[in-house]
């Protein structure tokens, strides 16, 4: 396992949509070499915690937010720009939205706007992170095919290739593997196993099991605050809070 | 929140039961076995003999569920420790139960031969571990973890009878040989109860662990 250190700080975070506290004096810290994986019901704000730390909440009218989010000691609501914090800070959505571009063009385009423009630099970089994504040698005597071409499994795997491109240090995954069959779904959660020596991952997942199997840390959200973190196995068998205890064991009405 | 029913948690208290009632005989087991070596009562021990078959039956019955139970919902925190509880715990009470077969099987072996003297420290051993049982199941159902360890510390008691029990068989036998064969037998029962009281004691700390998710090691 790669060293751990503090990657993520979140310091009294809380967000508001309009008049609804979406996040409520959110203390959380994100270790590196490991991944953290966010679990809840639906709408209990992991989604949106997870939104928090690469600025994406601030493109939804109405949402506002205060507290802190620290990355490696800098606060990305303050001294460092969007821009950058979006190169650092990578992340995969639940459905796979690849470009309606070519498989290369697909990875190719985050370097490219960051101003890569050699192209033998660029081949280079698209064949590591497709390599990283481990969809290299299912794509590469076809990189020119639309991405559309690529199976759900294969163009959630691209979606992480071109995060990976940009040279990301934390990649966020907001239900990575939900809209992919089991197959599919074991592959990215091999790959979450395999990046997570690289990068910081924080993982949102709605299964408990997923979160079980990929994750090191995790932490409970329920109605918008953080009931629980910890590590995943002792959160997993013994949770000190009962309303985690309820939760996963389904005694939710 | 509402808690809500579910046919798994059904399943669960249904579990439950089923060690209850696994260990309810059990302990009869222990009590008859006992009971027969005080009166020589070879039919007795022959009928706790007999009845074993059924309780490794159970066992494995239960281990089944719980196998099944836990590939077919993946259960977590209480859950998950009730289930691992349920099979630590049928494998302890069914030990006790081959134990108290090891007992009916001295009954048998003495063949009603009289007693080299009145039992009193060995019933009362058999008392303070069937007392152990009984309260670990009752601790078990209430989920009761102070409980638990109170029936933990008993298992001292049941250590200083053995110990008065070996001493005291060992100056039976060497004051006169020709007790040395049922002396031998006594000690083993005394053995027997002291290894239930152990088990015992084990079902307590897991008691106390699918209760508080805390690990305690009470035989240290």
């Amino acid at each position: 396992m790669a060293d751990q250190t503090l990657r993520i700080e979140v310091r009294h975070l809380d967000l508001f949509y309009g008049q609804v506290q979406a996040l409520k004096g959110i203390n959380l810290q994100v270790m590196s070499g490991l991944v953290t994986a966010l679990v809840g019901p639906s709408g209990c704000g992991k989604s949106s915690f997870l939104r928090t730390i690469n600025r994406m909440n601030d493109v939804i009218p109405g949402a506002r937010m205060s507290g802190e989010v620290l990355v490696d000691g800098v606060d990305v609501y303050g001294a460092m720009d969007v821009a950058t914090l979006r190169k650092r800070v990578g992340m995969v959505f639940q459905k796979p939205n690849p470009f309606p571009r070519s498989i290369f063009e697909n990875v190719a385009y985050g370097p490219r706007i960051h101003g890569q423009r050699k192209p033998a630099e660029l081949a280079d970089i698209v064949e590591k992170s497709l390599r990283q994504a481990a969809l290299w040698d299912e794509v590469k005597d076809k990189l020119h095919r639309s991405a559309y071409t690529l199976s759900g499994g294969q163009q959630q795997r691209l979606c992480i290739a071109r995060a990976l491109a940009v040279g990301p240090e934390i990649l966020l995954m907001d239900e990575p593997a939900s809209a992919l069959d089991p197959i599919a779904t074991a592959r990215i959660e091999e790959l979450v196993h395999q990046l997570k020596t690289s990068y910081t991952i924080v993982i949102v997942t709605h299964n408990l099991q997923q979160a079980s199997r990929v994750s090191q840390h995790a932490a409970f959200f329920l109605s918008g605050e953080l009931v629980e973190a910890g590590t995943t196995s002792d959160l997993f068998t013994a949770p000190r809070d009962k309303r985690t205890e309820d939760y996963l064991t389904g005694r939710f009405g | 929140m509402s808690m809500r029913p579910s046919p798994f948690h059904d399943q669960l208290e249904s579990l439950q039961q089923d060690v209850l009632k696994m260990g309810t005989i059990v302990e009869q087991a222990l009590d008859q076995a006992v009971r027969a070596l005080a009166t020589g009562d070879i039919e007795a021990a022959q009928r706790v003999i007999a009845g074993d078959d059924e309780l490794d039956r159970m066992e494995i019955a239960i281990e089944q569920t719980c196998l099944t139970l836990i590939a077919l919902h993946q259960p977590l925190a209480g859950d998950l420790r009730m289930l691992g509880t349920a099979l630590k715990l049928v494998t302890d009470i069914e030990r006790i139960g081959d134990h108290a077969v090891d007992i009916a099987k001295v009954v048998v072996r003495l063949d009603a031969e009289p007693l080299i003297k009145p039992l009193i420290d060995i019933p009362e051993m058999a008392a303070v571990v069937r007392r152990m049982i009984r309260e670990c199941l009752s601790a078990y159902v209430r989920r009761d973890p102070a409980l638990a360890r109170e029936v933990m510390g008993l298992d001292d008691q049941v250590d200083h009878l053995y110990s008065q029990v070996f001493r005291d068989l060992l100056a039976q036998m060497i004051e006169s040989p020709d007790k040395t064969r049922q002396g031998a037998y006594l000690l083993l029962v005394a053995q027997y109860l002291e290894r239930v009281g152990d088990h015992a004691t084990n079902f307590g700390e897991w008691i106390v662990y699918m209760v508080t998710g805390e690990r305690v090691d009470l035989n240290a």
